[in-house]
């Protein structure tokens, strides 16, 4: 298997001056392509904060990241930028998309950030609204859609740089289980026909048992990390 | 491209806020305008009135004659200078006068006037002075009647075609005295000059003070006023060391002080109204940049640069202060205009005080371009300077915290 993150015990410290808080704390982290791996934990467990450390957004303060062989502790805020372009998706709890852009714009933007020519960023674009099922809205804004459409088409803007894995925290907080089922359908087919790599946080039991590897944080250590067989229909 | 059209939707993504900052500009724009076209024209008016059609905007006489007025202070007529002169090209033209204090009288009527002894056909196209006429004719050839003001013919109790007696103290203690007919009245804006004023052909007066090939002053007319000391600087060059040169400014120091202060006055205000729209800009910018912090948090963490955020964020600014500039521009000419053609009149105190100093009451604007260019620029730079406020916040910024809720 082809190793994309490869954290070494990394950790973030809070309050460095008085009671330090570890909100990560010496984490091993090993994530192979393809992987479907949610992150779990109760509230402050530090699932935020490690998938912020391997999205490169956040910086650790101990230990070493390599993403794709890349070590990415060291790099300078700037290229760090042009990294995550480069290399990583983001599915963000809520409020993904640029409000002043159509649903078509939202996922060509990320596509015009890296250059890409119009040719080719219509295409994958008709693709990728094919595979989250909105090619009738493609036209919609952000506000004329659903908190689960809206979700999707995250979904979509960040697969549309082609990168090496998706980080998704708490994508389906804010939806009724109907959205968040389908947005799971939609990630797991991806996951399946494209080996698109995802790993995302959740509360969601439901969501959870439709992992194929859980990943549980406690004070900011992971407690457990164990396969399972998916419930994915 | 694309960044210039999202650049666009942003704008109009709060269509109350831009639209508020956009007017805020546009009365900028326009307001200050209209104070400098005013003041332009303010000054404009008191030097047209003074010096343009009067004094001209640089004098050459005899040293001393300045300080003390009289015939015996007067220079020959000068016809090496004159070649001289019309050599430097910001000069429009020149005429020579002979002036001096004579009694006029009529019947038991006397009063004090001051005598201008001038180049007929000179005299027109420096001063315009063939406009003036009211009544009767202007000079003709070889004639030697008066061209009184209005407020003098008044005072004489007399009309056009009548005979008026001149009285007075000749070159180098002859006695001037003569009878001339009255062909024209001129009606001058300055009171001042209105009431004491008349004019005669300058051989007339040479005649009549026994100063033979004198004159007192030449009065030089310049192509464009604003290189005035320019012009001195060549005249002084070209004129023998007995004559002095003195620009407007020199002569009428009182009046050049008025409107320094004036213009002062008027920069304060001006002051104020830039302060004033820069606190509006920059509130707007300050809640547009709190409103929108999740999202640019967001563009950094997909891989927007922070530079790319900025040339956004500069690109709306440019286009919502450029926008409301051009507006604010367009719509101040019609307004300058409409304050050239129908100037305000003031009243009061000011009002005294202009006709004391010789001028007429009037506040008319200056329609010179430059005024409603220089003030669409400062707007558009204050705007501009201020646009660098979210490109810093923007460049200090993280994702993490950015997106904190
Ligand atoms: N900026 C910060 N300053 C201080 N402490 C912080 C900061 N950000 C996070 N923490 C602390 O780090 C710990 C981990 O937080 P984190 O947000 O990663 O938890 P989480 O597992 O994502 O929680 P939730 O399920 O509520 O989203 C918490 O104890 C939190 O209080
Ligand atoms: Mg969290």
């Amino acid at each position: 298997m082809e190793t994309i993150i490869d954290a070494h015990n990394i950790s973030k410290i809070y309050n460095k001056e008085s009671i330090p808080v570890y909100a990560i704390n010496q984490v091993h982290l090993h994530i192979e392509k393809g992987e479907f791996t949610a992150l779990v934990g109760p509230s402050g467990s530090g699932k935020t904060t490690l998938l912020n450390l391997i999205g490169g957004l956040d910086r650790a303060d101990e230990g070493s990241i390599s993403i794709n062989g890349e070590e990415i502790t060291q790099m300078s805020s700037g290229d760090l930028i042009d990294f995550r372009l480069k290399n990583i998706g983001f599915v963000f709890q809520s409020y993904n998309l640029i409000p002043v852009l159509t649903a078509k714009e939202n996922v060509e933007f990320i596509m015009q950030l890296q250059g890409i020519n119009e040719k080719d960023r219509i295409e994958r674009v008709k693709l990728l609204f094919k595979q989250i099922g909105l090619e009738d809205k493609m036209d919609y804004r952000p506000s004329q859609l659903s908190g689960g459409q809206q979700q999707r088409v995250a979904v979509a803007r960040a697969l549309a740089s082609r990168p090496q894995f998706v980080l998704a925290d708490e994508p389906t907080a804010n939806l009724d289980s109907a959205s968040a089922n389908n947005l799971l359908d939609i990630m797991w087919k991806l996951n399946q026909e494209e080996h698109i790599t995802f790993i995302f946080s959740t509360h969601d039991q439901r969501v959870i048992d439709r992992a194929k590897r859980v990943i549980t944080l406690v004070d900011g250590r992971i407690v457990s990390d164990t396969n399972q067989v998916p419930i994915n229909h | 491209m694309w960044l210039l059209s999202l650049a666009w939707k942003n704008l109009w993504r709060n269509r109350s806020r831009t639209l508020i900052t956009m007017a805020s500009i546009f009365f900028a724009v326009l307001l200050s305008t209209l104070m400098s076209s005013l003041k332009t024209g303010i000054f404009d008016n008191l030097v047209d009135n003074m010096v343009g059609y009067y004094s001209g905007y640089i004098q050459i006489h005899q040293k001393g004659y300045w300080d003390e007025q009289l015939l015996d202070n007067s220079q020959e007529q000068n016809p090496i200078l004159e070649q001289k002169m019309l050599k430097i090209p910001q000069i429009k033209g020149f005429t020579s006068r002979l002036e001096s204090f004579a009694l006029a009288s009529s019947g038991d009527l006397t009063k004090g006037c001051l005598v201008q002894g001038v180049d007929p056909n000179r005299e027109n196209i420096i001063t315009n002075l063939k406009a003036k006429i009211v009544s009767g004719s202007y000079f003709q050839q070889g004639e030697s009647g008066l061209i009184l003001t209005e407020g003098l013919l008044r005072r004489m109790k007399m009309k056009v075609g009548d005979t008026l007696m001149l009285l007075g103290q000749g070159y180098h203690g002859a006695t001037a005295a003569g009878k001339y007919p009255i062909v024209g009245v001129v009606h001058f804006g300055s009171p001042e000059i209105n009431n004491s004023v008349l004019y005669m052909p300058l051989e007339s007066a040479q005649e009549l003070f026994g100063a033979y090939g004198m004159v007192t002053s030449y009065i030089l007319q310049l192509e464009n006023r604003r290189n005035i000391d320019d012009v001195k600087k060549e005249v002084l060059k070209i004129s023998d060391s007995n004559l002095e040169v003195m620009t407007w400014e020199e002569m009428m120091p009182d009046i050049k002080q008025h409107i320094e202060v004036d213009s002062a006055n008027m920069m304060y205000v001006q002051i104020f109204l830039y302060v004033l729209i820069s606190f509006g800009i920059f509130g707007t910018l300050l809640i547009m940049m709190a409103e929108r912090k999740y999202e640019f948090g967001m563009l950094l963490a997909i891989g927007m640069r922070k530079s790319k955020i900025s040339i956004l964020l500069l690109m709306e600014s440019i286009l919502n202060v450029f926008v409301a500039c051009l507006l604010g521009l367009l719509a101040s000419i019609p307004v300058v205009y409409y304050f050239h053609v129908h100037p305000i009149r003031i009243t009061g105190s000011t009002a005294k005080a202009y006709e004391q100093f010789g001028f007429e009451p009037i506040f008319p604007t200056s329609t010179d371009s430059r005024n409603f260019l220089i003030q669409a620029f400062i707007v558009l730079c204050i705007g501009l300077v201020l646009s660098l406020y979210p490109m810093f916040q923007i460049s200090k910024s993280n994702p993490v915290d950015s997106m904190k809720r």
